[in-house]
């Protein structure tokens, strides 16, 4: 181990710290809403749109999203047709190839993840919310989405470590974030050992940042389980006091 | 299409069998990937749940290191450490001082496997624990062996149990072997970069790539899908 590499690159690969975050952040901003209108479309009882968002999500996570990426960025570029159109500014550039890849990726799986809380949705309620004479889209604004949300909290906590994770197959079309810059200073020193370590360091620092947000989150969003920790935390008080 | 079909075609003329020919040496990839790996996974699991505080450590370390940081990472580990650690071990152990190269295929699979026995390990440990302790009880009280418990109430039901889980690491690892294309070996990724190189059309080849890993994926879901109705075949359902 060549520690004196520590000090010298340590740097470098901080600073593609900022383009992860930017990755992932905004491709989990944009593929949340993507997830929730897919999740609704799939729970909608409309034939048609419910196969189109099985087939989405069946080709999206049915494929790997290095291919997913090199189809927007390399692929697109084929067409006369899109290169002469507004697109081709977006679409040109690696960045946004990677955020459409990323987005229209999460928008598959967590809108499966959504689906699964929407479905965890005591079907009664949905009954005593007609009852009470509520629209479609009040019933699904405070009854199902507030519930379905927090029920799908822990599967979205790894959908979003998998995506800082993901992140670093932007560094196959040129972006350069943590990892990318850790292969070229690898095949600058030939210090792949050394790289490791401080590239993974940084991944476990994030994900486990990200692991604590989420439980926290968690947490605020279960009342009744901070109730029940109250009520046990009293009766362990009580029974220290007897 | 014509035009796309003529390049898909088969022969010297069109990708058609390189492309297919990629999809091969992808399965091979993932098959000899996840073996490894499910090796790995049962001594993960068996370090996990040891007695011994430091065989725990290891597993937790691993466990923990490998999930949390991208494949992407561990692939250029060994890419470029690999044919280095290698050697070292080969002068350390047998004074072998020569060069040795590893092939892209070895330093694939070792990658992959080790990727995915970071996830084989959490799935066996979590079907070893739903084995019932009343069962391990029980055969101990019949006055079974540790070998013989473990061949004839263990491995039977972890395996059962295990099997959803090790389908979806199967995934995993059939989908990652396209983060090995970049290390050189010609599998559907790689194949399908070459023929886009020589014939400026990606999105044709991407396209088709997409395709057979979605073949793949359907297949083998097929496959694991059979397995665990074989499985769950003398298992009582409500």
């Amino acid at each position: 181990m060549r520690f004196e590499l520590f000090g010298e690159y340590f740097p470098d690969l901080l600073s593609g710290i900022p383009m992860m975050l930017q990755l992932a952040g905004l491709s989990l901003f944009l593929g949340f809403f993507l997830a929730v209108l897919l999740a609704v479309l799939r729970t909608s009882g409309i034939r048609p749109l419910e196969w189109f968002v099985r087939g989405y999500v069946y080709v999206f996570r049915g494929t790997p999203l290095l291919v997913q990426i090199f189809l927007i960025y390399y692929g697109t570029g084929q067409f006369d047709l899109i290169k002469q159109s507004f697109l081709w500014p977006v679409l040109r550039e690696a960045y946004w190839c990677a955020i459409i890849a990323l987005t229209l990726n999460t928008g598959a799986y967590t809108s499966e993840i959504i689906r699964g809380g929407i479905e965890a949705v005591p079907w009664g309620q949905v009954e005593a919310a007609k009852a009470c004479g509520m629209s479609a889209w009040l019933r699904f604004r405070r009854v199902v989405f507030p519930q379905a949300i927090r029920q799908a909290l822990p599967g979205y906590g790894n959908e979003i470590i998998l995506m800082i994770k993901s992140t670093s197959l932007a560094s196959t079309i040129t972006l350069l974030e943590v990892t990318g810059i850790a292969r070229k200073i690898i095949s600058q020193t030939y210090a792949p050992l050394e790289l490791f370590v401080m590239a993974g360091a940084i991944y476990l620092t994030i994900v486990f940042t990200v692991t604590r947000i989420v439980d926290w989150i968690e947490n605020r969003l279960s009342p009744e389980l901070a109730g029940r920790r109250h009520v046990e935390d009293a009766e362990k008080d009580l029974a220290s006091v007897h | 299409m014509s035009e796309w079909m003529s390049l898909l075609a088969w022969g010297d003329a069109g990708w058609g069998d390189e492309m297919v020919r990629g999809a091969l040496w992808t399965l091979v990839l993932a098959t000899v990937a996840f073996a490894l790996g499910v090796a790995i996974g049962s001594l993960g699991a068996t370090a996990k749940l040891s007695s011994l505080p430091p065989a725990r450590w290891l597993g937790q370390g691993y466990t923990t290191v490998i999930r949390g940081v991208p494949d992407l990472l561990v692939i250029y580990l060994l890419f470029f450490g690999g044919n280095q650690a290698v050697m070292a071990i080969a002068r350390g152990l047998f004074g072998y001082d020569g060069y040795i190269e590893l092939n892209a295929f070895t330093i694939g699979a070792i990658a992959l496997g080790t990727v995915s026995g970071a996830y084989s390990t959490e799935v066996i440990r979590g079907a070893v624990l739903a084995v019932p302790r009343g069962q391990i009880e029980a055969a101990r009280a019949c006055g079974m062996s540790g070998w013989l418990l473990f061949r004839r109430i263990m491995v039977p039901q972890v395996a059962r149990y295990a099997l959803p889980g090790l389908g979806n690491v199967w995934q995993l690892t059939l989908k990652d072997t396209s983060l090995i294309s970049i290390v050189g070996l010609v599998e559907i990724m790689r194949s399908a970069s070459i023929a886009s190189g020589s014939t400026q059309k990606p999105f044709v080849f991407y396209l088709s790539a997409a395709v057979l890993y979605l073949c793949l994926t359907a297949g083998s879901n097929r496959v694991f899908g059979l397995a665990e109705l074989w499985a769950n075949r003398g298992v009582r359902r409500a």
